[in-house]
């Protein structure tokens, strides 16, 4: 039977065909719908775990145990899972443990490009990269049967496109297949140094095997055509160059790493010219080059962004294919909190107050956009919390700097003399322009933020720490977190109270405030932010989407108190525009929230009467 | 399926929150119950609050990339002007630009005090050949504006003779929840009149 599937629904797919049983992981745009298209089959246990880490960790636990376990994240998330990593490919699996990686190339929802083919390499595990739908699927059952033909972790690469692009997959029937026994062994699994040590002799051993590997591996094709240019390519380039220069012979290479040497030699000696085309990082080019093959990269003057088919036809051939430029001078369209989305309030109180924002990813980084302008940094995951501490100990209060020794001598005093208490007078009347505030979700909460509240209460600091709790991972398409209540599955889970969490951490100021009440939000930053100790501010509200509920009457602007001062315009909500010269609230996409009512200095705003229901 | 037969590029655009999935899974539906290959390539994460969106539907005998080149597309499936404007040079010049009329500001134009293009349809006949229909309005007569992006999808049918019009309800009733079956397919007839009283625009001359 044939299905049309995106990418990620098809690993879903290979992964269940095969008879894997196993599966964590933790949301990231492009990868997320992985997991949750592998849940949705019989047979299977699938869990969102709160970090890449630990969603690593317990997939190689369940591969110990014998099972075919796999592990989802996006290409950031590797550098979260990265510790186990390093060692599990010491290890071996004993069952089968497959990772999967999502890269973002052009940064669609994503911090950085980073190429994570260079994993595979740095760790010396098996990389396969298909690119297409059905080849994800095919590719996972071979991934599977690598791992365990192997005795190690082998690494699926996706990137955008072949996650979201969806295409015909051939569907087969579920494998059963038994869990492998297993045995203790702690020289093999338990790596202290001297058990380590011979364990990299075996890696080094079955890298030799896994170069074999490559040279016969079926996804590894030679496809002639031209015989003037022969393109070494894999992935979605593969796609583009075939749609771009289809004249073009092409060695498709489906086992990225390691790499088929002889089979490049051999495809060299059949044209005249040999061209790698790669995204990103020149991986290929590289590793081909190293050999002594003549290789002309195709990518040299596109490092940065996505590969397109029209890209490749302007580098290569030096054509292109619009007959017209774009449009020019338009203006921008950058994405914007929804209406009625909890983080608009308090990002706007922010901007208003001026202060440092450490911010962190999620929905809420759209507050570092126009016309928010409330975020001043945003790294990676928990160093909204992190950097504040960070940020505090040198600008603002605790550690003040004014007992430095410029003779260098240690002062023995200065851990008292340093103390959040001794800092109280400095904190109070502190310009808006000092004072900072670290800004985190709910799902980033429990995926890095409890060490940072850990660390800012061992290490005597002082910062205000801002929880914007919707108890969803909402950014990535709301997948449950510890804050939910619910599992992956959907059904009830045990809902960690974050407010307990950070006074079980040693924080003794901890507030919760609704996050659609201005003034009160307002009061408490004003004053935690002036506090000589630690404080989390829980500011609570719903998101829009999954709860469709928390919807109130629209409302509505009288013109004749209206003056377009445009205040209400800072709230950046979508829903209010101006037409016709007049500012108007657009009740299809108004959700009630109020915060435009609260803005207003001439009061022209107010909420309509609900109308009786027939 | 067909060795022939050639791709069909349709570039869909739109404002994220208007359905701009939706009517690139209708499309792929459409092309794969007709037993042809499908590349379809849509948007997630964050640009869907709201951002720029664009979606990219191919079908034929054999579909390598999923992403349309610029100056491929024989459709523009545009659900706004401005952005409608934006891709427009993803058309090919013998494509068919489907407009639904309707403005949303950006925040740079409400706060930023950039302006928004005039003349947009004028505009767009200088790519290729223009449809502009009222599906906002049409999708607002019919009690929901959510539907607006199944009215203009109607619209297409009528110029898309590749698939009759029984495939496309079907591909539409496929698609989308049973409990609002009924009304989607009153929009895509909506759409279809609408279109038939709308007119295709030729291309301009100068253009
Ligand atoms: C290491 C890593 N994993 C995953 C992601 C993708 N991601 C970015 S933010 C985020 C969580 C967002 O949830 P939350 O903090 O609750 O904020 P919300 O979007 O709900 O406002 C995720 C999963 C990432 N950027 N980095």
């Amino acid at each position: 039977m044939l299905e049309l599937m995106s990418g990620n629904e098809a690993i879903a797919r290979g992964a269940w065909e095969c008879g894997a049983t196993f599966g964590a992981g933790y949301p990231g745009t492009p990868s997320t719908e992985i997991l949750e298209a592998f849940a949705q089959y019989k047979g299977v246990y699938a869990e969102w775990s709160p970090n890449e880490k630990v969603g690593l960790e317990v997939a190689i636990g369940a591969a110990f145990a014998g099972a075919r376990a796999m592990a989802v994240m996006k290409h950031v998330g590797v550098n979260v899972a990265a510790d186990p990593l390093f060692t599990v490919s010491y290890t071996g699996t004993n069952g089968a443990l497959v990772i999967i990686t999502a890269d973002d190339p052009s940064l669609h929802s994503s911090q950085n490009e980073q190429d994570n083919r260079n994993y595979a390499k740095f760790a010396k595990i098996p990389m396969l990269e298909p690119a297409d739908s059905q080849e994800a699927k095919d590719l996972v059952l071979s991934a599977f049967e690598m791992s365990e033909r192997y005795d190690t972790p082998v690494f699926l690469r996706m990137t955008t496109r072949i996650c979201h692009s969806m295409g015909v997959v051939a569907l087969g029937p579920r494998r059963a297949v038994p869990r492998r026994p297993y045995v203790k062994n702690a020289n093999k699994n338990a790596m202290v140094p001297s058990h380590a040590y011979e364990r990299h002799f075996a890696l080094e051993r079955r890298q030799t095997l896994l170069e074999a590997e490559s040279e016969t591996f079926a996804g590894n094709r030679i496809e002639m055509r031209s015989l003037q240019v022969g393109v070494v390519t894999s992935g979605i380039s593969y796609q583009n160059v075939r749609e771009a220069l289809p004249e073009f012979s092409t060695l498709k290479i489906a086992m990225t790493y390691p790499l088929p040497h002889q089979l490049i030699r051999n495809f060299a000696s059949q044209v005249n010219k040999l061209y790698v085309v790669e995204e990103n990082r020149p991986f290929l080019e590289e590793e081909i080059l190293a050999t002594g093959i003549a290789v002309e990269g195709k990518q040299q003057l596109l490092r940065v962004g996505e590969l397109s088919a029209s890209a490749l036809r302007r580098r290569i051939l030096h054509r292109d294919s619009a007959q017209q430029p774009a449009v020019e001078g338009l203006p921008k369209r950058a994405p914007q909190f929804c209406p009625g989305c909890l983080h608009r309030g308090i990002f706007f109180l922010l901007a208003k107050r001026k202060y440092i924002v450490t911010g962190d990813i999620g929905c809420y980084g759209l507050a570092a956009l126009p016309p928010y302008n409330a975020m001043d940094s945003l790294i990676c995951m928990g160093a909204g919390l992190t950097m504040a501490h960070g940020f505090d100990k040198v600008v603002t209060r605790s550690g003040n700097p004014t007992t430095e020794d410029t003779e260098g001598n240690k002062s023995p005093g200065s851990a008292t003399t340093t103390g959040p208490l001794s800092s109280a007078s400095s904190v109070v009347g502190k310009p808006p322009a000092e004072r900072v505030v670290g800004v985190v979700g709910d799902s980033t909460f429990f995926h890095s933020g409890l060490t940072g509240v850990a660390n800012t209460v061992f290490n005597r600091g002082v910062s205000t720490f801002l929880i914007l709790d919707n108890r969803i991972t909402a950014m990535t398409g709301h997948q449950p977190d510890p804050a939910t209540g619910l599992a992956i599955d959907r059904k009830p889970a045990p809902r960690i109270d974050i407010e307990a969490a950070c006074r079980a951490l040693g924080v003794r100021r901890v507030f919760r405030v609704n996050a659609f009440d201005l003034p009160g939000m307002d009061k408490l930053l004003e004053a935690e932010t002036a506090t000589a100790e630690p404080s989390v501010i829980i500011v609570e509200g719903p998101c829009i989407f999954t709860d469709r509920d928390s919807r109130q009457p629209t409302f509505l602007v009288d013109q004749a108190r209206c003056v377009k001062c445009r205040g209400c315009f800072r709230l950046g909500c979508p829903a209010i525009t101006i037409e016709d010269g007049e500012v108007r609230i657009i009740a299809d996409l108004c959700w009630g929230c109020g915060l435009c009512a609260q803005v207003c200095p001439k009061k022209a705003i107010s909420q309509a009467q609900p109308e009786a229901k027939p | 399926m067909t060795r022939e037969r050639p791709t069909t590029n349709v570039f869909l655009v739109g404002v994220g929150g208007q359905g701009i999935v939706l009517v690139s899974r209708i499309l792929g539906e459409l092309a794969f119950a007709a037993g042809l290959d499908v590349k379809q390539n849509e948007v997630h994460g964050l640009s869907q609050r709201g951002g720029s969106v664009t979606g990219h539907v191919r079908w034929g005998a054999e579909v390598h990339a999923p992403v349309i080149m610029e100056g491929e597309a024989h459709y523009l499936f545009a659900l706004e002007e401005l952005e409608a404007l934006r891709w427009a040079h993803f058309l090919r010049p013998d494509g068919l630009a489907l407009v639904s009329s309707q403005r949303i500001p950006p925040v740079s134009v409400t706060v930023g005090g950039e302006s928004y293009p005039e003349d947009v349809v004028e505009r767009l006949t200088g790519f290729g050949r223009t449809l502009a229909v009222p599906a906002y309005q049409a999708a607002t007569e019919l009690g929901n504006t959510r539907v607006a992006n199944i009215v203009l999808l109607g619209a297409m049918s009528t110029e898309c003779a590749e698939f009759s019009e029984e495939q496309w309800k079907a591909a539409v009733a496929a698609c989308v929840p049973a409990k609002h079956r009924e009304l989607n397919l009153k929009a895509f007839d909506r759409g279809r009149a609408a279109a038939a009283a709308a007119g295709v625009l030729p291309r301009r001359a100068d253009a």
